[in-house]
């Protein structure tokens, strides 16, 4: 038995009687939460690495009680069960209760509310937060992914994979007559193809289901253009965003009375950043479409920006030649809209180191926005989010 | 490329580590364009460098063309989202902005500081833990300023920092920062604060902002960004009584039963005793439940569940209080009442009351006073426009828990909705109980309507009648009283002859009178419902909401809403009184119709139009309506 086949069986055995999930201890033992899953399918590390690893597993095993990173909020990292309450609560865990604060209020007064779900790590981090917000039980809500039948491969496989796994509704609407008119980013330019595929079939999706307050996963960092939205927005029974008409925000009372037909787009998570959505997803081990780690990928390279071949729909332009470069992504969409930074960031703690070093603002591998300048306000008040 | 670069470029999990567990701080800056708001918060982004370098060079060029500052960096253009906004006819609004150090993650309110905008500045310092209140160092104290201390000391904020800015315009001097100092601790001496920070500063130059500066080697305390990661501000919540409104009933399956929400105040831990409002049902805390397992304690803010050592009846609305210590309980309290909205506040007027986790119907009931948010002084008034704040008395239909909003901001606080338009249109921090409402008890009374009803051998019921002027009403009421009193029946009218010269001689026509004007139609009817009377009402009743409060005041099926559905063109034409003449020529004002609005019914039990029927027939069909409907059996 290899040393690394030795590390995964005690790592293994570790989490069934710790209790503890094996990308916790993965996350302990190599700094990378999906580590241990690689080294698995036959991933290989340094030696230094191994070693390193096998004396904390060591030091883990040894220990008497389960540490569980992401338990017990509050309490005191020490052993001492009743060593009085924590002074301050930690940024993430004042962000993460205003979230499920935010949800459960919509719960309570909503008809019939639902969760859209991108499959991008801002909507990881929403999901998880739902799973916390109305632990034991499930979310009381479906989760719903608007396709517009040009994501990535891998966003579809996770998305199925990981509504499955945690036991929820999954509402997947794709608009069947922009499928009839074949819509596309190539045939009809993003334009064209965002808002029939996105914004209209968003429209339709929630007028089919009659559903009366969606949750969104938009940040106010995003853009500044959002620094003003409200966690509660408003819109009419044709979906429409009037900035003139959006109602106060005092305390963390929420007015959620509407009028028939009305609806509302909630965003838990206004007042995150993307530095808090990685430093969470880290924390607390979120699972997130593997397109965010650096990989191998076949791209082309078109306007200055990297376009990954996912699939044969790909139209090649004459000299264009797929070429398989070290690639992440930083935001995930449409994947011929979604340009591919060069990374070698294979690990969370990359990525955030990454980020941290880099030079550019998160949106600009969005092509959607490029497109026009203001564009983003101009769409929300069409009913884009 | 941010100053948290060089660890994280060296090990990038000492960084994580040292960043899971910063702390958090919301502030409110406060101060007008020209004090060096937006240089200021700029500034702050900019030294604690989460500005990406694709928005730097933006910056850069940005500022060459359209800054104040030269070739220097204009750091005001990173957040003056605002006059373009302004341009546009948007709302001016609040702007959140965020930044973190080493040692705190910060969410900034940005509000505009003019009068006009004292709903944003609320608005934002409902959620903040300190205020910055800026001051032009050249200009000294001006209204604003002490306007911005009152709007932030009435939201609650215990901390705040005055910073002179403009230092470098009064070349550092000690005198000037010290005099404004001086000036300003006498005048907050009428406010609530607990503490006061003066830092003399230049967000311009960068003085005294991430750390002291040498101009200004005469000044003893901090800078301004290092108080800000160090101020403590837990402790305001800790302290108090253990309070936790129930948001949401948390039911998975028939063995579980949980209590979710927010934590308002104090600390709890199992086995703790509770009590729960309004019920004032007594248990015990037995688990403290969260998904990442059960917890020892909880604090102020944490969001949590609770399951209780009892089987108790709980739902969303209820406060869970400790056993010691609960909170106040009443339906009529006072308040100070921040009013949001353009349409003024109407006294009488029901509107929905939300707190914490509640919504009941309210109405105040007397405004004491208005205060004037720039010299403070006390304002006698009728209503609230936008933007005023007074102190008021408030009713609520059912009673609510609540404390002192000093005592505790999350369950002092309410906000008003209208009930047509579903606007938030008022905020409230509540004062005190009136105490009234365990003071009067209902004298329970042994001949009830029910027997008198059965005296007269008749069903009692309100007939609403409601129309334009002239449209009829009275000659039609005046009819129907007539066949009633023949076939036996008991009755009285109320209409504006014999209402308007008594009980209300003292209420004119503006909306407020006519809001208060109904009210007190509809309770004296109410009492004659009571009497077992058929009670006929003859108002124009122009609003929706006061009808509906009248009908709220009696039972389902006593109250009959009449409209008098006839044109105005054919009011105005027949003119019976020549006020419509009048109201033409602008001798009257506020008369329904012509300036002031009548808002149709929507769900009249009966319409009727006299210009296509006559009265008699008009009062022969209600009497028919009458029968068919039972009112006329017994």
């Amino acid at each position: 038995m290899s040393s690394i086949d030795d590390l995964i069986a005690r790592a293994e055995r570790l989490a069934e009687n710790k209790k503890l999930s094996i990308t916790t201890i993965s996350r302990k033992l190599l700094n990378d939460g999906k580590g241990l899953s690689r080294l698995k399918a036959g991933g290989q590390c340094t030696l230094k690495t191994l070693e390193t690893a096998l004396a904390k597993l060591a030091e883990i095993e040894a220990a008497p009680q389960a540490d569980r990173p992401f338990s017990a909020s509050t309490a005191p990292a020490s052993p001492k069960p009743n060593a009085g309450p924590s002074p301050q609560l930690s940024h993430l865990k004042r962000l993460e209760t205003e979230s499920i604060h935010i949800m459960r209020e919509v719960v309570s007064e909503a008809e019939k509310p639902v969760m859209l779900y991108s499959v991008g790590k801002d909507s990881a981090v929403m999901l998880h937060l739902a799973m916390k917000a109305f632990y034991p039980s499930k979310p009381p809500f479906p989760v719903m992914h608007v396709d517009t039948t040009w994501k990535f491969r891998e966003m579809i496989a996770f998305r199925d994979e990981w509504i499955n796994k945690l036991g929820l509704d999954l509402i997947v609407h794709v608009n069947e007559e922009g499928v009839r008119q074949e819509v596309g980013p190539f045939t009809h330019g993003s334009q064209i193809h965002t808002d029939m595929m996105k914004t209209q079939a968003l429209k339709q999706a929630l007028d089919k289901h009659q559903f009366d307050v969606a949750f969104g996963g938009a940040r106010r960092d995003e853009e500044k253009s959002r620094a003003k939205e409200r966690i509660f927005s408003f819109r009419s029974s044709q979906h429409r965003w009037d900035p003139k008409n959006q109602r106060p925000e005092l305390w963390d009372i929420y007015n959620t009375n509407i009028h028939k037909g009305e609806s509302i787009r909630v965003f838990p998570l206004s007042n995150w950043t993307e530095l808090d959505i990685w430093q969470y997803i880290y924390k607390e081990s979120i699972p997130i479409v593997p397109l965010y780690f650096a990989k191998e990928r076949p791209v082309v390279e078109r306007d200055g920006t990297m376009i990954m071949v996912d699939d044969d729909r790909l139209p090649l332009k004459p000299g264009e030649k797929p070429e398989m470069r070290k690639v992440r992504f930083r935001t995930l969409g449409c994947y011929p809209l979604t340009g591919a930074v060069d990374s070698s960031a294979e690990t969370l703690p990359e990525i955030i180191q990454e980020m941290l070093l880099t030079k550019s603002s998160e949106r600009q591998g969005r092509m959607i926005d490029h497109d026009q300048s203001a564009s983003m306000e101009k769409k929300k008040q069409e009913g884009y989010f | 490329m941010s100053h948290h670069a060089a660890l994280a470029e060296q090990d990038i999990m000492a960084y994580l580590q040292a960043h899971e567990d910063k702390s958090f701080l919301r502030f409110i800056t406060c101060g007008s364009v020209d004090d060096g708001k937006s240089t200021l918060i700029g500034r702050l982004l900019y030294d604690s460098k989460l500005i990406f370098e694709d928005q730097l060079s933006a910056l850069e060029s940005d500022s060459k063309k359209l800054g104040t500052q030269g070739e220097k960096i204009d750091f005001a253009l990173l957040v003056d989202g605002l006059a373009a906004e302004r341009e546009q006819g948007i709302t001016i609004d609040v702007a959140y902005r965020f930044f973190s150090t080493d040692k705190r993650k910060f969410i900034v309110a940005d509000t505009p500081g003019h009068e006009q905008y004292t709903r944003n500045m609320a608005t934002g310092a409902s959620t903040a833990d300190i205020a910055i209140i800026l001051i032009d160092a050249r200009k000294g104290i001006l209204t604003q300023t002490r306007r911005h201390s009152f709007i932030v000391s009435l939201l609650g904020i215990k901390n705040v920092i005055v910073a002179i800015n403009k230092m470098d315009l009064v070349d550092y001097a000690q005198d000037v920062f010290e005099k404004i100092e001086a000036e300003y601790r006498e005048f907050a001496k009428q406010l609530t604060f607990e503490s006061i920070l003066c830092i003399p500063m230049s967000a311009l130059e960068g003085d005294n902002i991430t750390e002291k500066s040498h101009l200004t080697d005469w000044y003893q305390g901090p800078a301004l960004l290092p108080y800000l990661e160090t101020v403590d501000v837990s402790s305001n919540l800790s302290d108090k009584p253990f309070r936790m409104p129930v948001q949401w009933v948390n039911r998975p399956n028939l063995d579980f039963r949980g209590f979710s929400g927010t934590i308002a105040g104090g600390a709890i831990r199992p086995g703790d005793d509770i009590v729960v409002l309004p019920s004032a049902i007594r248990s015990s805390v037995s688990r403290i439940v969260t998904y990442g397992g059960d917890l020892e304690e909880a604090g102020p803010d944490q969001a949590v569940t609770l399951t209780l050592a009892d089987e108790v009846d709980i739902s969303r609305g209820d406060i869970i209080c400790a056993g010691q210590a609960p909170a106040e309980q009443t339906d009529q309290f006072a308040a100070h009442l921040l009013w949001m909205h353009e349409d003024a506040l109407l006294p009488g007027r029901q509107y929905l009351l939300k707190t914490a986790n509640r919504t009941v119907p309210a109405t105040v009931t007397e405004l004491k006073h208005k205060i004037n948010v720039n010299t403070l002084v006390k304002q006698s008034g009728k209503t609230l426009e936008l933007n005023e704040i007074g102190v008021c008395n408030l009713s609520t239909t059912q009673p609510i828990a609540f404390d002192n909003y000093n005592d505790n901001r999350k369950t002092g606080s309410f906000i008003l909705i209208d009930r047509q338009s579903n606007n938030t249109i008022g905020a409230g921090m509540i004062d005190f109980s009136l105490r009234r409402a365990q003071n009067v008890h209902w004298q329970h009374l042994e001949i009830d309507k029910a027997a008198r009803a059965r005296q007269k051998h008749q069903k009692p019921c309100m007939l609403w009648f409601t129309g334009l002027s002239g449209s009829g009403k009275s000659t039609v009421a005046n009819l129907v009283e007539k066949r009633l009193h023949d076939i036996g029946r008991h009755t009285y009218s109320l209409d504006g002859d014999n209402i308007r010269h008594g009980l209300n001689k003292d209420l004119g026509f503006t909306d407020a009178d006519r809001v208060e004007n109904i009210r007190r139609v509809g309770e004296t009817a109410k009492l004659m419902v009571d009497a077992g009377m058929v009670v006929l009402v003859s108002f124009i009743s122009p609003f929706a909401s006061e009808r509906r409060l009248a009908r709220s005041l009696v039972e389902k099926n006593e109250f009959l809403e009449v409209y008098i559905s006839t044109p105005l063109e054919v009011c105005e034409q027949r003119d019976v009184k020549g006020l419509y003449a009048k109201a033409r020529r602008g001798e009257i004002k506020n008369f329904t119709g012509i300036d002031s609005e009548y808002e149709a019914p929507e769900n009249a039990e009966i319409e009727l139009d006299t210009s296509v029927m006559t009265a008699a027939e008009a009062a022969e069909e209600i009497v028919k309506h009458l029968e068919a409907s039972g009112y006329l059996e017994g």
